[in-house]
């Protein structure tokens, strides 16, 4: 298993009432109430949380990044994924990821993932993503192209860390005289990719037919099993059979050392009144073209308040279907099993605290989890067989059906 | 070369008679790029020629008529050029001011109404990224009894999910800059067309401003406020839009 640690890098130190007040926490919710002093103290905060998710045996630290919110401090997970190339040794630095449609320059991208790739050692997964529907109106990026420019951004990232440059780039978003950057991924074919997802069968499908894992990130378990289906199904189509190294999911998971404490924190995955990404405003989160067309009737009716948001749940529904888990290490470990035995992911990412989770419980919980449940996981992992993609030696892609490695190291 | 031969060079590339030619830096180019954008065939009933014009644009985006002077050409039930008056609303009405440009002399008359395609100068063109469905239109209206009688005051969600499509279609070809063209302003005075600009006074999409800047920046154009309308004057004063259309278009 490839175990990872999660935070959104709550900004926990804003005006929560004026949030309620202004009726969203996104995109237009004044920047007036950062508190960049409050601000300073968290970043530092959460920058000692992913030192002591490797000191005590976590495989990976994964980054993501989000724009305009209180929910995720984090505006750019390659900067976050830079200092901790320098400051860790050991756990791979995954990035889920790098929102593809926003960026104007994917080369830029390109370089700057290449670095982070050899300043750690080769120890990057570079995950890439859609963006959130309010951060293509955060950035400017037009929302009915924003799959288009996922795509496309994508291959030219892949071919420009493949193949040597100089190369012209003339495509349908993205334009480039010359390809040619002189910074290049330590790892051979490439860094690996895996791509996240919630919503999107077309994500699903896309990953499945590039060969990339997909983490799931906090499905209910009926809904984790049906995106492992589809998964499998394009697999086989594609011509290889799917399985564990392919399956990752992001599992909301807060241990404490009561089941009373464990709880309370645990509320704290609702901090923002059970929203994914925020208090949406519902026009702001679903710009039209942004979504599937299959889910056209659902988002208009969420965007005039006719229909629940497709992407909330109450807190009692998320523990009911363990979207949530919380409790002693005891409790935790058996739920944790219901999950790996029903969905039979390879990869793993704990979201371990969130909200308002003051920094003392956050350490306490990842010591927790990282000497009571992962070498508890770590057994079940073997137990049935779940092998990550490092452990299964899985090829990259199907483009680069090789296993990645860093460029001189001995296979 | 000369200038009378740049201008010899030139004459089989346009429909009408060479008065002038701008050649400064590139003088000894024998003739600027020309795009030609042929539309074959019989429109099948409910297609009009807006759709035709945003299908090239979909290909060619808001500035590719710009830079490259574009000889629009239509078969079979496309009438002679300079017998077709032209009336765009809204966004429709960019598009119009667009086509005038690209054939200044195409057209007989030429009717703008609430016309996206100008910035401001003091407003903002009402951004529907940021208002929903049923708010944004609300705001083209001044009387809100008007909305409810033609939507209902709750739209059924058939209605809804039809402008989500129409929005994906703006966003595609107006989300930045949205809703306008840097270009459009300095193009509008070559365009020979009598026009009629109509803007509701209490237009809260497209500010007022913009009808008194294409009166100004067209060659023959004059302004008709309609008072107690928003933007969309067609739902909100059909009969007295109707009327300053005819009229206009009767004109001889």
């Amino acid at each position: 298993m490839h175990l990872m640690y999660f935070t959104e890098q709550p900004m926990s130190a804003y005006p929560a009432q004026e949030g309620l007040k202004f009726g969203a926490t996104a995109l237009m919710f004044s920047n007036r109430h950062f508190d960049p002093v409050a601000g300073s103290r968290l970043y530092n905060e959460y920058l000692e949380h992913y030192r002591l998710a490797e000191e005590v045996g976590f495989d990976g630290i994964m980054l993501n990044e989000h724009h305009n919110a209180p929910f995720c401090m984090q505006a750019k997970c390659n900067v976050f994924a830079s200092i901790l190339a320098a400051t860790t040794k050991r756990v791979k630095l995954v990035l889920l990821g790098n929102p593809l449609p926003l960026a104007d320059n994917p080369v830029r991208l390109a370089e700057e993932l290449a670095m982070i790739d050899m300043v750690s050692r080769g120890r990057l997964v570079s995950g890439f993503v859609r963006g959130g529907g309010q951060e293509q109106l955060a950035t400017g990026v037009n929302p009915a192209y924003n799959r288009e420019r996922f795509e496309e951004a994508h291959d030219l990232i892949v071919k420009t860390w493949t193949e040597p440059g100089p190369f012209r780039w003339e495509g349908t978003h993205y334009q480039h005289r010359v390809v040619n950057p002189w910074a290049l991924p330590l790892q051979k074919p490439h860094p690996r990719v895996w791509i996240p997802g919630v919503l999107s069968k077309e994500t699903i499908i896309w990953a499945a037919r590039k060969r990339y894992p997909y983490i799931a990130l906090s499905t209910a378990i009926d809904a984790t099993k049906k995106i492992w289906e589809l998964y499998d199904r394009v697999a086989a189509e594609t011509g290889y059979q799917g399985g564990p190294e392919y399956r990752g999911y992001l599992q909301r998971c807060h241990v404490a050392e009561t089941e009373e404490k464990a709880m309370e924190n645990a509320r704290q995955f609702m901090w923002m009144q059970g929203e994914f990404t925020g208090l949406a405003h519902p026009v702001w989160s679903s710009p039209s073209g942004y979504f599937s067309p299959s889910m056209r009737k659902a988002f208009v009716e969420f965007a005039v308040g006719r229909r629940d948001n497709p992407r909330a749940a109450a807190f009692e529904d998320q523990l009911r279907d363990q979207q949530i888990i919380a409790g002693t290490p005891k409790t935790v470990i058996p739920k944790l099993r219901r999950l790996l035995e029903e969905t039979r992911p390879s990869i793993l990412g704990f979201w371990a605290s969130d909200g308002f989770v003051s920094d003392e419980d956050s350490q306490t919980c990842i010591r927790l989890l990282g000497q009571e449940v992962l070498p508890a996981l770590r057994d079940m992992g073997k137990e049935l067989g779940l092998w990550s993609p490092f452990e299964a030696s899985a090829p990259v892609s199907l483009a680069h059906p090789e296993p990645a490695r860093p460029a001189g190291a001995v296979a | 070369m000369t200038t009378k031969q740049v201008a010899e060079g030139l004459r089989p590339l346009l429909e009408w008679p060479v008065e002038h030619v701008l050649a400064t830096q590139t003088l000894t180019q024998a003739k600027p790029r020309t795009m030609s954008v042929e539309v074959n065939g019989t429109l099948p009933d409910g297609v009009v020629a807006k759709d035709v014009i945003l299908s090239i644009i979909r290909h060619i985006g808001v500035g590719g008529g710009i830079v490259e002077r574009a000889l629009l050409a239509g078969h079979e039930r496309t009438r002679a050029p300079g017998t077709v008056t032209l009336i765009g609303l809204g966004f429709g009405g960019w598009i119009a001011a667009e086509m005038a440009t690209m054939a200044p002399r195409a057209f007989r008359r030429l009717v703008l109404v609430g016309a996206m395609g100008l910035k401001p100068e003091r407003g903002e063109i009402a951004d529907q990224a940021l208002l929903s469905y049923i708010d944004y239109v609300r705001r083209g209206f001044a009387d809100q009894g008007a909305f409810d009688r033609i939507f209902g005051a709750e739209p059924p969600t058939s209605q809804l999910e039809q402008w989500d499509l129409n929005r994906e279609m703006t966003f595609r070809i107006a989300w930045k800059p949205y809703m306008y063209n840097p270009t459009l302003p300095h193009l509008l005075g070559g365009v020979a067309t009598p026009a009629l600009v109509v803007w509701g006074r209490d237009d809260r999409i497209v500010p007022l401003e913009c009808g008194e800047r294409y009166a100004k920046a067209l060659a023959d154009a004059r302004l008709e406020i309609v008072e107690g309308a928003g933007h969309f004057v067609d739902m909100e004063k059909p009969d007295e839009l109707a009327r300053l259309v005819t009229r206009f278009a009767s004109e001889a």
